[in-house]
């Protein structure tokens, strides 16, 4: 059985990228549908599939009957914005974490772990205690942006100090500057007087995506899927980068370029997801480990498959969070925390034994 | 040097330093299209880092450096890498890579930004790790190599890569004789096809036997150049190496052998046996070998 699987994914790795990317694609895209489907029918209001197939396509515009009123809104005002909400945050997280395991030739690397997600966070926190989410729609993916920003060039910045970059280095900054943002936002909490941008602060200590809506949809897909868009683009860059700053220059690619643009592309899908979702633990972590064990390292492939499989990664694990206790909620933070830290720690013992660049 | 020749590459005037070292002193280099000119010298010479100036890595270096009489910093890093390869010494991070995977990396240069590799890029980069031996590595992860067939590997990548110019540091030194000699064969084959190399050789019999020019360095400076009669005699060697040595043509292969007598300060003499590197009938016997 092993050994039909390793020989399936050995003649998967041969194959032309494009066979690889359409084969992994239509995998994931139809796990994410099925689990879709699955989170639409789930919850408080149990809805059968076959309502919800009607809503989804009389929603699309097709002639579909044989639903409650209060089924349709549940489901295009509630649970669909909320999973798309999810979907595009996991689409974030993946191509994140790919992008920085790549980019710091590291399989540990993580926006969680290195600190862009609570530089994120900071700058969501600074916005609300300030009143400037209030202000205007996109405040708060904005400070959100520039905190994942700052943290990402301070901790790369520690990580490079002396021009010989080191993988030690960067875990260790990444340690310290989560402690010292974290240490920041709880002054903020605690020096906060207004309880209601308390109460909107604490939404960020434990990622969630509760009445998520439309609005929250259309703020982060455009900048998500733009941001991942540029990823992708560079995708080349990433495989030679991967292998070193002189083997990459060597052939050809443009590295302190090349670089800055995915750093501050992977800071721009984090900061916009912590800004909709808060930090969701793991996610970048866990997603494009298993998927480069599958299917390899090239992240022409890799990086796609991995928004993918976040997408899969945040919806299911959101569906779980929401349905395993009602009529309570269980935030999707704690969830994928509860799944992604054993696995991590699972990660380090199997390094032990590995040669890796730490 | 006549002038009439191609200058492949070519390089004036070349320093490099890093804080108060200095890495690089003021280094010319001329190599002729079709040329195998080699590089050699103790360790620290400044060999690596003369490859990696040549290449254009360097970023505060001074000096020009022309790729077929155009200067580097002139040119797109694309279409450098298009004309030229590096085979470094230092084994890069490979991380789940198989080897036919990183081969066909050689590609990317001549490919447009969103091109994919087709069906001609397979097939070059499967014919550049027929040349090395490596194919029956094809499908395995860089990680499960040796040190000796990972560098061979990558050495088919830099093929691949089908430069007009490849640039090698130490390409031999993870290879038992066999591929040695294999290695150096291929270069020099590729050589002789019009291809343009510039390798560093720890080895100055290996250097010897298979280089048109030698360019010994040492601190950073070139001590001499031309060919490998002209540039390793015991008087160079004595200088750059603190060896003494005598140098004869092989009686089996023809070119020169060289035997290290011993270390050239005062207390050292031949027959002392306090660390003295005395290796003296070993290489021309290996070669011997391998051509019978």
């Amino acid at each position: 059985m092993r050994a039909v699987g390793l020989t399936t994914l050995r003649g998967y790795r041969r194959m032309a990228v494009t066979s690889r990317l359409v084969i992994g694609a239509s995998a994931l895209l139809l796990l994410i549908l099925a689990s879709a489907a699955v989170s639409l029918s789930l919850g408080p209001v149990s809805i059968p599939a076959s309502h919800v197939a009607s809503i989804v396509l009389s929603s699309l515009g097709f002639d579909a009957a044989g639903f409650g009123h209060t089924e349709r809104l549940v489901i295009e005002q509630i649970r669909l914005p909320r999973i798309l909400v999810g979907a595009v945050v996991g689409i974030a997280l993946g191509v994140a974490g790919a992008t920085m395991q790549g980019l710091f030739r590291n399989p540990m690397a993580d926006p969680g772990i290195i600190g862009v997600s609570a530089g994120g966070a900071l700058g969501a926190v600074v916005a609300i205690a300030t009143g400037m989410a209030g202000l205007f729609l996109l405040a708060l993916p904005a400070f959100a942006f520039i905190g994942a920003m700052a943290a990402s060039f301070l901790v790369y910045g520690i990580a490079a100090v002396g021009g010989r970059f080191s993988m030690a280095t960067l875990l260790l900054a990444g340690v310290a500057v989560n402690a010292f943002l974290g240490a920041i936002v709880s002054a903020i909490i605690i020096l906060l007087s207004d309880n209601e941008a308390l109460r909107e602060i604490l939404f960020w200590l434990a990622g969630g995506l509760d009445s998520r809506s439309w609005e929250h949809v259309r703020i982060s897909a455009p900048l998500i899927l733009g941001g991942a868009a540029v990823i992708l683009l560079m995708a080349r860059d990433l495989n030679l980068l991967m292998l070193g700053d002189d083997e990459a220059r060597s052939m050809g690619v443009r590295v302190g370029m090349a670089r800055i643009l995915l750093l501050a592309a992977a800071a721009l899908v984090t900061g916009t997801a912590v800004a909709v979702s808060g930090t969701i633990a793991f996610v970048g972590l866990v997603t494009p480990h298993i998927l480069r064990l599958l299917i390899g390292p090239d992240h022409r492939v890799l990086i796609p498959m991995s928004a993918l499989g976040g997408a899969v990664f945040v919806t299911v694990a959101d569906t779980v969070a929401r349905t395993i206790i009602q009529p309570a909620e269980f935030r999707v933070g704690i969830l994928t925390a509860f799944v992604g830290a054993p696995f991590f720690i699972l990660l380090l013992i199997r390094n032990k034994r590995q040669v890796y660049s730490l | 040097m006549s002038s009439d020749k191609l200058q492949a590459l070519s390089a004036e005037g070349l320093s490099y330093s890093v804080g108060a070292q200095t890495l690089l002193d003021n280094v010319r280099l001329h190599a002729e299209q079709g040329q195998f000119v080699g590089l050699i010298g103790p360790n620290g010479a400044g060999k690596s880092t003369l490859l990696r100036a040549l290449s254009g890595m360097l970023v505060h270096q001074h000096g020009a450096v022309l790729l077929e009489g155009t200067d580097l910093r002139s040119m797109s890093s694309r279409d450098v890498a298009a004309g030229m390869a590096l085979v470094s010494q230092i084994a890069p991070y490979t991380h789940g890579f198989t080897s036919f995977e990183l081969v066909l990396m050689g590609r990317y240069p001549h490919l447009g930004r969103f091109q994919i590799e087709g069906s001609k890029d397979n097939s070059i980069a499967r014919d550049s790790m027929r040349q090395t031996d490596t194919e029956r590595f094809a499908d395995r992860t860089l990680d499960t190599l040796s040190g000796g067939e990972r560098q061979r590997v990558f050495v088919s990548r830099a093929l691949a890569q089908q430069p007009r110019i490849l640039l090698l540091d130490e390409p031999t030194s993870n290879l038992d004789v066999f591929h040695q000699l294999k290695v150096l064969d291929l270069v020099r084959e590729l050589v002789d096809e019009g291809l343009t190399a510039v390798a560093a050789i720890h080895d100055l019999q290996m250097s010897a036997r298979y280089c048109d020019r030698l360019v010994l360095l040492s601190e950073g400076r070139v001590l001499a150049e031309g060919t490998p009669e002209e540039v390793l005699t015991p008087g160079a060697i004595e200088s750059a190496f603190g060896v003494r040595s005598a140098v004869y043509p092989d009686p089996v292969t023809g070119t020169l052998a060289i035997s290290l007598i011993g270390p050239a300060d005062a207390h050292a003499s031949p027959a002392s046996d306090n660390g003295a590197p005395a290796p003296v009938e070993k290489a021309p016997v290996a070669a011997h070998g391998v051509e019978a």
